[in-house]
C-alpha cells in the first residue's frame, strides 16, 4: 500500500498569451505553478479545485497530452518527463485516462466494439478473436451487456457512454487510471452508480486512480487522500477524513463550509470567500489567495508560503508558520 | 465480477430485440423526404444511364456529317435537328452526357484527393506547414477561376484532359480549406485527446478518427463541385481550350453554333438545356445531402 506509483515535482505550465501581427508573446497564463505530490499504489488521490484552477490540466500534463513548461513526473522509476514518444505511447498502456464528456469522448463513427479494441490493437494485444472476446467480458465488468457491442455512442444515455469511456480506460489494464470529472456531466443518481462501479472495478483490478473532480463530496466519497488546488497551486493535501474534518489553510474551510448539509434544521456558519477569482495571467504576489482570505496578514501579500508538513496533513498557510 | 455486474444491470440493460437502424439507413430515409433532392439524384442517374448507353440510346454517330442535312429543325428522322455540319445534335448531346460528366467526375476526385491531403496536414500539424499550405491557397484563390484555369490549359497545350487537369487544380484550395477548418475542430474533440491517451500514432489518429469525422462536408461540396466543374469546362470548351473538334462537348457545341443562333436556333438550346439540367440534377442532390450529412449549413 505505501509503494510509490506517481510521484510529482515541481510541475509547471505556463501557457503563453500572443498578441499583435507577429504573435509576439505579451504573457502567461500560469496554469499550473509548482505542484508536487504522490500517489501510492491502490489510493485514490482526489484533486478538487473550482473551475480554472489547474486541476484537469494537471491530469492531462501527467499523461504529457500536454507537454510541461517544467517539473519531473516519475511513474514507477521512469520519468514520463524527458520520454521519448514511442516510450510514452508504451507507457500508455499503463497510465489511462477517463474524459468528463461522455458526448464528446467517444469516437460518434465507430461502434462500441470498435471503440474498445482499439486500444488492443494500438498495443498489439492478442489476436482477433481474444480481443473481441475480451470487449464482451469488459462490457459484462461495466454494466452493459456483450449485445451492446456493435451498436454506436449515439444510441446510449450519459451513464452508459460513462461506463463504456471507464471500459475503454480499462481495456490495456493500466495501473493507474486518471479520472477528468468523470462524474460531473451525469445526472445525480447515475454520478452514484458510476462512482460505486469505479470502487468496484478498483478492487478488482488493483487500480490507482487520481480523482480530479469540483464536487467535495464525490471527492469525499472515493479518494483516500485529497489534494486542493487554486490558482494553478496546490495549497492542502491530507488524507480525506482529516481534510474534511479538519481543514487548515482558509480556502478550503470556506470550500467546505459550502457544501450543502441535507438536513434544513441545521443551522451552520457559511464563510464567504468576497471577491473575483484573480485572473491566473496576473496572479497576486505572495500567497494567491490573499486577495480573498478572511485572515489574511502582511507576509502574505509578499512570500509565497512554503508547504509545512503537518503529521502528513500538508498545507500552504502562512498561518501554520513555526 | 458477475455480481458486479447484476448490481449495474438492472438500469442500464436495453430489451434485445430492440431493432438497430444503421446509420446510412438514417440518412437515407432523411433524404428521401426531401423531394427535390430525390428530383435531383434522379436527374444525376439519368444522364449517367444516358452516357453509359450512349451508344445504344443515339440513333446516328456524334460525328457522321451529312451535308445534305444541314441545320434542319427537330423533326421526327432528327429529334434535336442538325447542325452546320449536318450532324445529328440527339447523338452529340448523347455522347456529351459521357464527356460532362466524366470531367466533372474525376476532375473533382482530383481536387478532392489532394486537397483534403493538404487541408488535414494543415489543419493536423499547424505552425509553419499550416502557413505555407494556406498562403498557397489563399494566392490561388485570389485569382479568378476561370483565368486560373485558362492560365493552367495554355501552360499545358489546348485539349480535353488538360482541360480537366486545369479544373482539378483550381478546386484545390476550397477543398482544402474546407477540410483543414473541419480538422480544426475535430482535432479538439475529447475523442481525439482520448486517442492520443491510449497512445495512438500520428497516422492512427488522423485516418480512423480525424478523417472519417472530417469528411461529410467534403462529400456534400464535392457533389456541388461537380455542378461547378462541368460548367467550368464547358466554359473552356466554348473558348476553345477544352474539347477539339470533333469531341460532342456541350461547352464547344455552344461556341461551334452561335454564329446560327437566329437561323438554327435549336443547334444553342439543346445542349444549353442539357448542361443546364445535369448542373441542376447536381445541385439539387447536393443540397439535399448538405441537410442529411450537415444539418447546421441547413439554411
Amino acid at each position: 500500500m505505501s509503494e510509490l506509483l506517481l510521484e510529482v515535482n515541481g510541475l509547471k505550465k505556463y501557457f503563453p498569451i500572443t498578441g499583435g501581427v507577429f504573435g509576439k508573446k505579451q504573457g502567461e497564463v500560469k496554469a499550473v505553478d509548482d505542484v508536487s505530490f504522490y500517489v501510492k499504489k491502490g489510493e485514490t488521490l482526489g484533486i478538487v479545485g473550482e473551475s480554472g484552477c489547474g486541476k484537469s490540466t494537471t491530469g492531462r500534463l501527467l499523461m504529457r497530452l500536454i507537454e510541461a513548461s517544467d517539473g519531473r513526473i516519475v511513474f514507477e522509476d521512469k520519468e514520463i518527463t524527458r520520454m521519448s514518444k514511442t516510450d510514452l505511447r508504451k507507457i500508455r498502456r499503463d497510465i489511462q485516462m477517463v474524459f468528463q464528456d461522455p458526448y464528446a469522448s467517444l469516437n460518434p463513427r465507430h461502434s462500441i466494439e470498435q471503440i474498445l479494441e482499439e486500444p488492443l490493437i494500438v498495443h498489439g494485444i492478442g489476436t482477433k478473436e481474444e480481443r473481441k472476446k475480451q470487449v464482451k467480458e469488459m462490457l459484462e465488468v461495466v454494466g452493459l451487456s456483450s449485445y451492446h457491442a456493435k451498436r454506436y455512442p449515439h444510441q446510449f444515455s450519459g451513464g452508459q457512454r460513462q461506463r463504456i469511456g471507464i471500459a475503454k480506460a480499462l481495456m490495456t489494464k493500466p495501473k493507474l487510471i486518471i479520472a477528468d470529472e468523470p462524474v460531473s456531466a451525469l445526472d445525480v443518481s447515475i454520478q452514484a452508480q458510476v462512482l460505486n462501479l469505479m470502487k468496484d472495478i478498483q478492487e478488482e483490478f488493483q487500480l490507482t486512480y487520481i480523482f480530479i473532480a469540483h464536487d467535495l463530496g464525490v471527492v469525499r466519497h472515493i479518494s483516500d487522500r485529497v489534494g486542493v488546488m487554486y490558482l494553478g497551486r496546490l495549497i492542502e493535501l491530507a488524507e480525506s477524513e482529516e481534510l474534511y474534518e479538519n481543514p487548515r489553510h482558509p480556502y478550503t474551510k470556506a470550500l467546505l463550509s459550502a457544501v450543502p448539509i441535507p438536513d434544513p434544521d441545521l443551522k451552520k456558519r457559511t464563510i464567504l470567500i468576497e471577491g473575483e477569482l484573480p485572473s491566473p495571467a496576473n496572479p497576486p504576489s505572495g500567497c494567491a489567495f490573499h486577495t480573498r482570505c478572511s485572515q489574511v496578514m502582511d507576509i502574505c501579500k509578499t512570500a509565497r508560503p512554503a508547504e509545512q508538513n503537518l503529521n502528513g496533513h500538508y498545507v500552504a498557510c502562512h498561518l501554520y508558520n513555526k | 465480477m458477475a455480481e458486479l455486474a447484476k448490481n449495474t444491470a438492472d438500469i442500464t440493460m436495453m430489451p434485445a430485440e430492440e431493432k438497430l437502424t444503421p446509420p446510412w439507413k438514417e440518412a437515407w430515409q432523411s433524404f428521401y423526404k426531401n423531394k427535390l433532392a430525390v428530383i435531383g439524384l434522379g436527374i444525376v442517374l439519368f444522364f449517367i444511364i444516358l452516357a453509359i448507353a450512349a451508344p445504344w440510346v443515339a440513333p446516328y454517330s456524334f460525328k457522321g456529317q451529312v451535308l445534305t442535312e444541314r441545320m434542319q429543325a427537330p423533326s421526327s428522322k432528327h429529334w434535336f435537328g442538325t447542325d452546320d455540319f449536318g450532324r445529328d445534335i440527339f447523338s452529340r448531346v448523347v455522347y456529351g452526357a459521357r464527356i460532362s460528366l466524366w470531367v466533372g467526375f474525376f476532375s473533382v476526385l482530383g481536387s478532392v484527393v489532394i486537397g483534403t491531403f493538404l487541408g488535414i496536414v494543415a489543419g493536423y500539424y499547424g505552425r509553419w506547414i499550416d502557413n505555407i499550405i494556406s498562403r498557397i491557397f489563399d494566392i490561388m484563390l485570389a485569382f479568378p477561376s476561370i483565368l486560373l484555369a485558362i492560365a493552367v490549359v495554355s501552360i499545358l497545350g489546348p485539349s480535353l484532359q488538360n482541360a480537366l487537369i486545369a479544373i482539378a487544380v483550381i478546386n484545390i484550395p476550397n477543398f482544402g480549406r474546407l477540410v483543414r477548418s473541419k480538422v480544426l475542430s475535430v482535432k479538439q474533440e475529447e475523442y481525439i485527446m482520448s486517442a492520443r491517451a491510449v497512445g495512438m500514432k500520428d497516422a492512427r489518429i488522423l485516418f480512423r478518427h480525424i478523417l472519417p469525422n472530417s469528411i461529410s462536408p467534403v462529400i456534400v461540396q464535392a457533389t456541388l463541385a461537380i455542378a461547378t466543374a462541368i460548367i467550368e469546362a464547358a466554359a473552356l470548351g466554348f473558348l476553345g481550350l477544352g474539347a477539339q473538334p470533333p469531341t460532342p462537348e456541350w461547352g464547344k457545341m455552344l461556341a461551334d453554333s452561335k454564329n446560327y443562333i437566329t437561323q438554327a436556333p435549336w443547334t444553342l438550346i439543346f445542349p444549353g438545356l442539357a448542361i443546364m439540367l445535369t448542373v441542376l440534377g447536381f445541385n439539387l442532390m447536393g443540397d439535399g445531402l448538405r441537410d442529411v450529412l450537415d444539418p447546421k449549413m441547413k439554411q
